[in-house]
């Protein structure tokens, strides 16, 4: 039973689920549907990329539209809902189907003026259903009080699936809650989802445990004295690392840095960007001899850039999820993660960014998080609140000394390897970051 | 048959769809016959369809209910369910007598 308000995708669930069945899984179909026309109900999931029409030519699926007029029905005496079931039994029959969709299976309460006759007829297809061995998407509307107007969930035993579509603060995000489920322990928070180009994606809210893999392979941070700096042979694969630093640091030059060694390395990376467009950023890079065009041209650099006011936190996860899943990268920036921030409260950026952390990390992927901080607070409290998440914390500092600004780098933090903890300064020219290390005897004797 | 020269002189078209043998729709068939013969004698026609042994018939004219009785002719199309035991009810259904 998937039961929900107008407009909150039930249908959308019930034809992904008939489809990805009858496209993936082999499994054939049947819609039978009380609202929507064949051809409307066509050309509303098309634009998801399902190709009904051609389903229903090859025979996987089956829709019966079944109207209801009120006014040319005359109610003398007894009756059930038999034809209902011959008919379903029928459209099964016919595909040899093993799933079936009832879509919205309320309106026949508003056809016929017995809700008593109703009950019963629709408690025993349920039982039908059933005994049949298929497995049925009921779909309803959300009621007062009730899970469903009609309390259909009464009557369907197995589970229960409530889609909700709310607005905060001008954002909407659909979510959808797993009421019951029987004979399984499931997820009981309340998981945003969307509905993009390919269906409807969902995103559990936590990962239920600590359980990845941690990887014993290391990455170059795309500079080598950086990597001299950890351990010597840059970051851990599958690692997080947070990149911050007041404005004009350099944190994007340093990303840029790490993307182009990624890519000379021939793997795929994913940028996501939230302040400026990729052109703009590219030029930039360019400006200080790190070019990416050609990565991009071949495929293994993949931007994406968008404002954060765009979409709420929970969407920005979902569609950095699905961008993930699609280019399947093993690096990924973030840049910065400041504006994801402000879409949310703190708690919430906390959480999204955990799941978007705890992902990567079990995908093996390498991220990079920029974080811009302001100039004279040693550590911002967002950055220490994140921290705690992040494998390795590279801090960038602008100094002022004798008129002019010098910037440093060091190794707040890196777990699992020797770092260095040297304030190392550096300078961005036009062949990139150098770091300007001194020996670390020098260094040693320089300090004190 | 009498070609519609007068008002009420058309041929009837009815349709009643069933399952099986079952009580209501052997009452309902009863009940039809009856009114028929009452009525409108001589100038209808009954079709008995059994979904159970033509299911495909079903989705045609959007047969939920069993016994469904459908007036195909005269038009428009009506639909009435139930075992038509309610008899004011079925004239109503099928304009015999005005609605009240």
């Amino acid at each position: 039973m998937v039961c929900g308000a107008a407009g909150s995708g039930k249908t959308l669930l019930a034809t992904e689920f008939l489809v990805r069945g009858a496209t993936e899984l082999g499994e054939r179909g049947v819609f039978m549907t009380f609202e929507e026309s064949v051809e409307d109900l066509t050309a509303d999931v098309a634009s998801l990329g399902f190709d009904l029409a051609a389903l229903i030519a090859q025979k996987k699926i089956i829709i019966d539209h079944v109207r209801i007029n009120r006014h040319e029905i005359e109610e003398t005496g007894e009756y059930d809902l038999e034809g209902l079931f011959i008919r379903l039994d029928h459209a099964i029959k016919s595909v040899r189907a093993k799933r079936v969709v009832l879509d919205t299976i309320e309106a026949l309460f508003a056809g016929f003026s017995n809700p008593g006759i109703l009950r019963i007829e629709l408690a025993r297809l349920f039982r039908w259903l059933k005994d049949k061995g298929v497995t049925a998407v009921i779909t309803g509307e959300r009621g007062e009080g009730t899970l469903t107007r009609h309390g259909l969930e009464e009557y369907v035993s197995d589970a229960v699936v409530v889609l909700d579509n709310r607005v905060d603060d001008q954002v909407s995000t659909r979510r959808l809650r797993i009421v019951k489920y029987r004979g399984s322990s499931h997820g009981t928070n309340e998981y945003p989802f969307l509905i993009g180009r390919s269906g409807l994606s969902v995103l559990p809210i936590t990962s239920l445990g600590l359980q990845h893999e941690a990887p014993l392979d290391r990455v170059s941070t795309g500079l080598e004295a950086l990597d001299a700096m950890l351990g010597g042979k840059g970051f851990y694969r599958g690692s997080s690392i947070l990149l911050s630093g007041p404005a004009g640091t350099g944190k994007s030059s340093l990303a840029a840095h790490f993307v182009d060694a990624a890519c000379r390395r021939g793997e795929r990376c994913v940028y996501f960007l939230f302040e400026e467009s990729p052109s703009q950023y590219m030029r930039n890079m360019r400006s200080i001899g790190i070019h990416l065009e050609a990565w991009m041209k071949d495929g293994s650099l993949h931007f994406r850039a968008a404002r954060p006011a765009l979409l709420g936190l929970e969407q920005h996860l979902v569609a950095m999820h699905r961008e993930i899943e699609e280019v399947r990268p093993t690096v990924v920036v973030v840049d910065p993660i400041n504006d994801l921030m402000s879409t949310g409260t703190a708690s919430a950026v906390k959480a999204t960014l955990l799941r978007l952390v705890d992902y990567l990390k079990t995908s093996h992927i390498t991220a990079l998080f920029s974080s811009l901080t302001s100039g004279d607070a040693h550590e911002q409290t967002t950055d220490t609140g994140i921290s705690s998440l992040m494998d390795t914390w590279i801090l960038l500092r602008a100094v002022e000394e004798k008129g002019q600004r010098h910037r440093g780098l060091y190794v707040l933090k890196s777990r699992g390897m020797p770092h260095s903890n040297e304030l190392c300064p550096y300078s961005i020219t036009d062949r990139g970051v150098q770091l300007i290390r001194r020996a670390p005897r020098t260094l040693k004797r320089r300090t004190r | 048959m009498k070609p519609a020269a007068r008002k009420g002189a058309e041929q009837w078209n009815l349709r009643l769809y069933v399952a099986g043998q079952t009580p209501k729709c052997i009452t309902a068939f009863a009940n039809l016959k009856k009114l028929c013969e009452e009525r409108l004698h001589g100038k209808y026609s009954i079709e008995v369809i059994d979904l159970l042994k033509k299911p495909q018939l079903a989705s045609g004219d959007q047969i939920l209910a069993i016994p469904t009785l459908v007036r195909r002719l005269p038009s428009p199309m009506k639909k009435i369910i139930g075992d038509l035991s309610d008899t004011e009810r079925v004239l109503v259904g099928l304009d015999l007598v005005p609605k009240r």
